[in-house]
């Protein structure tokens, strides 16, 4: 709290120091953060429960489901890329869409080996 | 270098008008232009690293396809409880490192030391039940290239303690073989993260030390929050691997 | 040849400015611990240079060996050894890093109007892990050697050869981070540290052509390390993860591997275009002709890039349904290219063309690299490659684009920008000459190369039948010429250092920042961070500067 108050009583000299600190303009609450570790923690227990019940092909799908919505919010909150600019939101992306092509595309080809010819 | 300073600003230096923080390189114009440019830079580096994991996880994906009983024979071989719990153990440390940014950021000292001290111990934590977990394997034979068996596979009965909670039917020989794939990308995987664990706990142990001194918490708290990047980058390729590895086919 | 844009100060009062980057600090350590993005570029061209001899002295025993049909210079295996690791000095050690490291180092801040890269002691990093790859990847040749060819197929490396594969694979493992850190930094600093006024719109072509390459090197490159981690895990543990006994598919090992090492043919290739670019605009006197055309088609010939690799596979056994997808796309990424190729014909078209060294090189590129280019179509047709691919036409068509191509390309780039990294100027008429030769010898070496390929001699090896023998004759006598021509700016470049005549600020008459500061440049490159307020490749701009231009000296 302390810091904070630092930061308002500046003088005019030191406003001109202001930039000369990291960026700080978006500072993630704790609140925050501990409500995503919760939630986290909430994803785990269920993607292990649900790993016991009988849900046929849909099993993997699930687990994989659950697994993207807490690297989902381990990536905005925990790494800040809801409050970053938008080329790191772009940046991002693009590394998970090369890693999709990478597996995506590897996997066309062995999922149509068994079509077999024309 | 530093005499040519007094000359690229253009303008005689006056440390009034333009002061330079320590801390703040020579060839970036202000500090805003070098944060911006390292957060960036770890970014990108974070990306070479999903593209380094991807190969792995599509030699996993191709081969759970193709040897899909094999691979949920090895999952069970695995302990959720082990499982599940360094899954808690990461997610936690997650958050005791995003706590420390947030210390960092608020120039909370004593706050900061706290929480690195809380995530390099929970990483030790992880790495401690990873070593037992490994030791189960090493005992079991089921080591790729090290006197690897497939005795459990083929007579699932001889491992009690699995086969009462999974009642896996026996595999055939050429399947059982296939485990040994499993137990590879496992492996692989898994040890893969771990040496970014081990990598990141080391650095997370100059950092104590560096955060005890100060350097963190004056306003330059770059190198913490690049750092946290990192520490949850490796929480996301867990998330992914536990359900991958640990929970094929849990049911029945 | 007898016009000529060259304008160089009066050379009996002109000096190499005695303060500048080469001169501030003397001493190994300060080479050696520098963070100067100009000194780095220097280490890596003395250190490609002697890579890219290396690999040529490898080449060289090729054509001897292929001069008769049998295997009579040497048993099979050390061919088979010679033409690996020909292959992987000239892939990972020359043509990968020559120019991004090189001319990318030391242009790309200044072109920008930065003083140094965003991370200088990355940068020094990279040369550094450069260094030791290829260290390691020369023992391994002094040490037996690697047979597997440069590409490492699987089940042959991790199952079948007692060379020594771990040793290869662990340098191309360490030259690839060297790359992922160039790449890194370059695409950090293009996008954070351009000067005020300097709009993406505004940059050279050759920064573009930089940052898709360095797209390409970010998130291709961490692929083939994987690939070589299993491989080396595979051979010492027998895992099982390539070995069709234990149930593992050797074809998993192409796909990783080509995921990285089509791109990689891009990130060869893209830096090159850069360098034409810059080239042909400058001795054509023209700004290049659709700018926003050439900017867009390097991103994406980046992004196609990665959707391509299966094409290197078409006969291995991947499903028919892939390699029709694949096969299209292949023809969908030649597009861009294309692309350029019109555009720098267009910049041509009713421009003030002047024949300088660069130039001719350029011009060598373009016809070159087309032809390369087209035969690549050939082989991304399905039906074609079932013929051609694992002959001579493959060797053909790659040294086309990359020797015909990027060589040249890399060639033109040093010869264009020697006086702004040196201060000096190398002698126009011997290095005209060796641009010829090099083109002839270029075109004697390797077109007969395609007839081969047509005609069926297979690739990779040593014996082949003897009707084949006098188009190989043929081949080994460019390439003989092709040698002379490659040493001879070797020697004229380095006697250029001390005799050459002083260059002076700006002796092609360019637009472009570089060309605006002293050669060779000072350490921190701007006296003052310029602000940019015209368009790339103005030369109306370059006009008015030269109306009121004021000569000063520094140092």
């Amino acid at each position: 709290m302390s810091a904070q108050h630092e930061h308002e009583h500046l003088s005019k000299h030191d406003q001109n120091l202001h930039d000369l600190h990291d960026n700080l303009d978006h500072v993630v609450p704790p609140r925050i953060y501990l409500i995503v570790g919760a939630t986290l923690l909430v994803f785990t227990g269920i993607t292990v429960w649900a790993s016991y019940l009988e849900l046929g092909v849909f099993n993997p799908i699930v687990a994989l489901l659950i697994a993207c919505i807490k690297a989902t919010i381990v990536v905005l909150f925990f790494m800040h890329v809801k409050y970053s600019s938008k080329l790191t939101k772009l940046t991002v992306a693009g590394g998970v869409f090369t890693f999709l092509v990478l597996v995506g595309m590897t996997l066309a080809d062995y999922f149509t080996r068994a079509w077999g010819r024309w | 270098m530093s005499d040519s300073t007094a000359i690229v600003n253009g303008q005689a230096a006056d440390a009034h008008e333009h002061p330079h923080p320590p801390y703040q390189r020579h060839h970036f114009e202000n500090m805003g232009q070098q944060v911006d440019a390292t957060n960036f830079a770890m970014w990108l580096f974070l990306l070479t690293e999903i593209m380094f994991f991807g190969g792995l996880f599509t030699a996993y994906l191709i081969y759970r396809n193709w040897y899909y009983p094999a691979f949920v024979v090895g999952s069970h071989q695995l302990s959720i409880l082990w499982g599940t719990l360094n899954t808690g153990v990461l997610i936690t440390s997650s958050l005791t490192m995003a706590m420390g940014v947030w210390c960092a950021e608020t120039r909370r000292k004593g706050g900061l030391v706290w929480c690195l001290v809380l995530t390099f111990l929970l990483g030790l934590v992880f790495l401690g039940i990873k070593t037992i977990e490994y030791s189960e394997k090493i005992e079991k034979h089921h080591v790729p290239g090290f006197h690897y068996s497939v005795q459990s596979f083929v007579d699932p009965q001889s491992d009690p303690e699995v086969y009462k909670a999974y009642h896996d039917k026996p595999l055939r020989l050429d399947m059982a073989r296939h485990t040994e794939v499993y137990f590879s990308l496992y492996f692989a995987m898994t040890g893969m993260h771990a040496l970014h664990m081990i990598i990141g706990i080391s650095i997370l142990g100059f950092m104590i030390f560096r955060a005890r001194a100060g350097a963190y918490t004056t306003g330059h708290i770059t190198f913490v929050e690049n750092f946290g990047l990192y520490w949850h980058f490796v929480d996301i390729i867990w998330i992914f691997l536990f359900p991958l590895l640990y929970l094929i086919s849990r049911h029945g | 040849m007898s016009t000529t844009i060259v304008n160089l100060p009066d050379q009996s009062t002109a000096r190499v400015p005695k303060t500048n980057f080469l001169s501030k600090e003397n001493g190994l350590l300060s080479w050696l611990l520098t963070g100067d993005h100009k000194r780095i570029a220097m280490l890596y061209l003395i250190s490609i240079t002697v890579f890219f001899f290396i690999g040529g002295a490898l080449a060289g025993l090729i054509r001897l060996e292929l001069l008769t049909p049998q295997s009579d210079l040497m048993a099979t295996d050390t061919y088979n050894k010679v033409f690996s690791m020909h292959g992987l000095i000239m892939v990972f050690f020359f043509l990968v890093p020559s120019v991004p490291a090189t001319l990318g180092n030391f242009l790309i801040p200044i072109m920008i109007g930065a003083k140094d890269l965003a991370l200088p002691k990355i940068n020094l990093l990279s040369w550094y892990l450069y260094i030791a790859g290829g260290t390691l990847m020369l023992y391994t040749m002094i040490t037996g050697g690697v047979d597997t060819g440069w590409t490492f197929t699987t089940p042959l490396s991790t199952h079948y050869l007692n060379t020594n594969v771990l040793g290869a694979a662990t340098a191309a493992f360490i030259a690839g981070f060297s790359s992922v850190f160039t790449g890194l930094n370059f695409i950090v600093t293009i996008h954070k540290m351009r000067a005020p006024g300097m709009t993406w719109f505004r940059l050279p072509l050759f920064v573009w052509s930089h940052y898709a390459a360095s797209i390409l090197m970010v998130l291709a490159t961490p692929v083939l390390a994987i690939t070589l981690v299993l491989v080396g895990v595979e051979r010492g543990l027998g895992i099982g993860v390539f070995d069709p006994a234990k149930g593992g598919d050797p074809i998993l090992f192409q796909h990783l591997f080509w995921f990285y090492s089509h791109p990689a043919v891009y990130i060869m290739i893209l830096p090159g275009m850069g360098v034409i670019s810059e080239v042909v605009s400058t001795f054509a006197r023209k700004r290049v002709f659709g700018y926003t055309a050439v900017a867009f088609s390097s991103v994406a010939i980046a992004v196609f890039g990665f959707f391509v690799w299966e094409h290197h596979m078409f006969i291995m056994g991947v499903s028919n349904y892939s390699t029709l997808v694949f096969s299209l796309l292949t023809m969908l990424v030649a597009v861009p290219s294309a692309i350029k190729i019109f555009n720098w014909t267009f910049t041509l078209y009713k421009g003030s063309l002047t024949f300088e060294t660069p130039m001719l090189y350029a011009f060598g590129f373009m016809g070159l690299f087309t032809i390369g280019g087209l035969t690549g179509v050939f082989l991304g047709s399905t039906g074609t490659d079932i013929h051609l691919t694992e002959t001579y036409f493959i060797v053909a068509h790659f040294h086309f684009v990359m020797v015909g191509g990027m060589l040249m390309a890399f060639l033109s780039g040093v010869h264009f920008w020697w006086p702004k990294m040196t201060g000096r100027m190398y002698p126009e008429k011997i290095s005209q000459l060796a641009a010829l030769v090099t083109f002839i010898g270029f075109n004697f070496t390797f077109f007969p190369q395609f007839i081969l390929g047509t005609l069926g001699m297979p690739r990779r090896y040593a014996a082949y039948p003897p009707e084949f023998q006098i188009l190989n004759v043929f081949s080994t006598a460019g390439a003989t010429i092709l040698g002379v021509g490659y040493v001879l700016p070797l020697l004229y470049l380095t006697w250029s250092l001390r005799y050459g005549e002083v260059a002076g600020n700006n002796p092609w008459q360019a637009t472009g920042l570089e060309w605006q500061i002293q050669s060779p440049p000072l350490t921190e490159n701007f006296v003052q961070i310029p602000v940019m307020d015209h368009d790339a490749y103005d030369y109306e701009w370059l006009e008015r500067q030269k109306e009121k231009e004021v000569t000063t000296s520094v140092g």
